[in-house]
């Protein structure tokens, strides 16, 4: 379309500017990982590949929550049950991994993924069907998710295989490029061919303007569903990193993903109110949260300020993301 | 379920149906347009060389139109519906459209034209359906001076009394002034000033964009000015707030009835509003008070409801009733009118402008800008003309007739030659 526009009475300035506007928050988001990075190394000058990777291996699980909320917000949505649904995932999967080797767990692992994708399509045709509010469903189903979580598996139990666990916590490459690292590119495989395709761009038309986007011959429902659905398989990737990294099936341990995830993705420049924004500020988001706690255990402070610190750094960012539109209008 | 973009007949919408979040190709892309097609028709519409990565949320609201109209043409319809597309394009677009849509009767293609702008139907169609209440009340044929027959099939038997009583030509008032605007500069507008007196309606004609919207804003406290004055009863006032200027008593009613109401509130809730914190101050409301005074104003204004229903099932006429009811209840020196008519139907139309010149005529003032020009005369005892920014002409409404205001709204006669 590049040469098209060229006929158009347009500098290529204004482009760069629109560019920059369109693209900044993300921009802004990955510099800000960058100067937290640069802080850390000063504040701990051996920081080394181990570190990095435990680093890759707290923000994995996050990271995949991010994005299971990421798509169903831009539908218009909001997923509550993102935590829940990573911890289904995980204790399912430990319950029959136990004792198995790498192929029965990749097996049930798929097998994980494709249950639990199913329960986010549920989410979404509740609410599609029932017409009641995406926030009220979903906080609903994630006490349904949650007790089904508690049904499978009572109590915290370790036993993934080990051979399964290595799959986030070896370092096949390099030690500087951690498999957890790689694990992400989960997301651009599964998100990138939806973005292109007209499917993708429903998604997004639904949470955009949902009248527009019906006048456009979108089919509403479907759409919504196919996000829901979506969401449920990150979710589910989610909870299968949650047994990679821990070695543990927890039936608790994905409680603190929902809002987390929610946090990650308004740092990341996606609009709760649908429509707008991307997969590349989450993922960030979610390194920059789990970088945290661990620069506040390098400077010998309690990990626990971390929430503190989270919460305001969302007010932070999301407050100076507002002043760049106010200063834009002016 | 599968709405009507993909069936043959598709439909061009008063609101443009592009995704504000998606660039332009995206949306040909979701609706499986062609876009060489697009491309041509978009030329054809005078947008050649339109770069299709922009984001429909930067554009402005008649190249949305343009654009979903060329979206629609580009698959190639056997016919084509356009649903109030002109109320939201000025004139010279409204040409480019209408141009359009006479090349698709010669090709042998049919349009189906919805507007509330008889001009437009007796330039364009050939044929005129009109619908009241729900039911086709005739079918003219507007080329052979149907108009006037049109305007009676659409008012009723009921709503013609009312209308003939609104276009009795006024006179010009010479009441006290009530508000006095001094050089005023904001954005487009650049040093307009006038008077605004006690008892008349004072017309603003202007083309889209040419300071009106910052006159308004600036005079209902909405956007400071750069510059400039406005005086109420002689004394300079500076509004900081849109309630600073409800206290000096100039009150606004919007094109956009929505932006001053609460949709979602019953009808006697919305009219209530602006006068509880000057009733019950901070004190709870005293419901019997608020009841009366909010019957008065409905009853007056014949708002075809009951007062406790939610003013979002109500029709467009009958929300900007609200939204003038409310101000009525609250009492008011100064009723800025913006578009206030805006895709309203003839009945209501003319009920309204009835209305705003009852209360002119018992010492009201009134400043009305409204996109149609005819209804200027129709409306208003003395009008102002702004083009660029300033104020080029001022007229008394004898003299008002569309011809004088469209040449003046366009800047110079001589230049323009419209």
């Amino acid at each position: 379309m590049a040469t098209a526009a060229a006929a158009a009475p347009r500098t290529s300035g204004i482009r760069f500017g629109r560019a920059a506007r369109r693209y900044g928050w993300t921009i802004a988001v990955y510099s800000l990982f960058a100067v937290l990075m640069v802080v850390t190394l000063i504040i701990k000058p051996d920081y080394g590949a181990f570190e990095w990777n435990t680093l890759t291996l707290a923000a994995l699980p996050l990271a995949f929550a991010a994005t299971a909320q990421t798509i169903v917000v831009l539908s218009g949505g909001i997923d509550l049950s993102v935590g829940p649904l990573m911890a289904l995932a995980n204790v399912l999967a430990l319950r029959a991994m136990l004792g198995h080797d790498l192929g029965y767990s990749l097996i049930v692992a798929l097998i994980v993924l494709l249950e639990v994708t199913l329960a986010g399509a549920l989410n979404g045709a509740i609410i599609v069907l029932t017409r009641v509010p995406d926030i009220v469903i979903t906080l609903a189903t994630s006490f349904i998710w949650a007790g089904l979580a508690l049904l499978v598996l009572a109590k915290p139990t370790p036993g993934v295989p080990f051979d399964f666990q290595n799959l986030a916590q070896g370092s096949t490459l390099s030690a500087w490029i951690p498999n957890a690292l790689l694990l992400l590119l989960v997301i651009p495989l599964v998100w990138i061919p939806l973005r292109r395709s007209r499917a993708g761009l429903a998604i997004y038309a639904v949470g955009s303007d949902r009248n527009a986007a019906f006048r456009s011959g979108v089919n509403l429902g479907l759409s919504r569903v196919l996000a829901y659905a979506v969401g449920g398989f990150f979710a589910a990737c989610g909870g299968l990193a949650l047994s990679m990294t821990t070695g543990v099936g927890s039936p608790l341990a994905g409680t603190y993903y929902t809002l987390s995830g929610v946090s990650a993705i308004v740092l990341g420049g996606v609009s709760l109110a649908g429509g707008r924004g991307g997969m590349l500020g989450p993922v960030a988001a979610a390194y920059i949260l789990s970088l945290i706690p661990a620069v506040l255990i390098y400077l010998g402070i309690d990990p626990n300020y971390g929430q503190m610190i989270q919460g305001v750094l969302i007010v932070i960012v999301v407050m100076i993301g507002g002043l760049g539109v106010v200063l834009r209008r002016a | 379920m599968e709405p009507s973009a993909s069936a043959a007949a598709p439909c061009v919408y008063q609101d443009p149906s592009l995704l504000p979040d998606l660039t332009v190709l995206q949306n040909l892309i979701l609706t499986a347009t062609p876009i060489s097609s697009f491309r041509r028709y978009l030329a054809d519409l005078g947008l050649g060389g339109f770069d299709l990565s922009t984001m429909p949320r930067e554009l402005a609201r008649p190249t949305l139109s343009l654009l979903d109209l060329a979206r629609a043409l580009a698959i190639e319809p056997q016919l084509l519906l356009l649903d109030e597309i002109t109320a939201s394009l000025p004139a010279d677009l409204t040409s480019r459209v209408f141009s359009v849509a006479r090349q698709l009767r010669t090709e042998g293609r049919s349009v189906i034209f919805i507007s509330h702008r008889l001009a437009e139907v007796s330039a364009l169609c050939d044929r005129a359906t009109v619908l009241r209440d729900g039911k086709t009340v005739g079918v003219v044929e507007p080329a052979q001076g149907g108009e006037e027959r049109i305007v009676k099939l659409m008012l009723g038997p009921v709503a013609e009394e009312v209308a003939a009583e609104a276009a009795s030509p006024s006179t010009p008032a010479t009441g006290a002034v009530a508000v006095e605007v001094r050089d005023l500069k904001a954005g487009t507008l650049n040093g307009v000033s006038f008077t605004l007196r006690f008892g008349e309606v004072l017309g603003v004609a202007a083309l889209e964009g040419q300071g009106e919207k910052e006159l308004f804003d600036c005079m209902a406290g909405v956007r400071r000015p750069e510059s400039g004055q406005i005086l109420v009863g002689g004394k300079a006032r500076s509004f900081g707030h849109p309630a600073d200027a409800i206290r000096a008593g100039l009150v606004l009613i919007p094109a956009d009835r929505l932006q001053a109401l609460l949709r979602q509130r019953s009808v006697r809730e919305n009219i209530a509003l602006p006068f509880v914190n000057r009733i019950a101050r901070w004190g709870p409301i005293n419901p019997r008070r608020e009841k009366r005074r909010v019957a008065t104003a409905v009853k007056r204004l014949q708002i075809d409801t009951r007062v406790t229903s939610e003013v979002r099932r109500l029709s467009g006429g009958n929300q900007q009733k609200v939204g003038i009811a409310r101000w009525l209840a609250g009492g008011f020196k100064t009723l800025l009118c913006f578009d206030p008519t805006r895709g309203i139907d003839i009945g209501t139309k003319r009920q309204i402008y009835g209305l705003v010149k009852e209360l002119a005529a018992n010492g009201s003032a009134v400043l009305l800008f409204t996109s149609e020009l005819p209804e200027i005369q129709v409306a208003c005892n003395r009008v102002i003309v702004l083009f660029g920014g300033e104020l080029v002409d001022e007229m008394p409404a004898s003299d008002a007739d569309e011809r004088a205001l469209l040449r003046a709204a366009h800047g110079l006669p001589s230049e323009e030659g419209e």
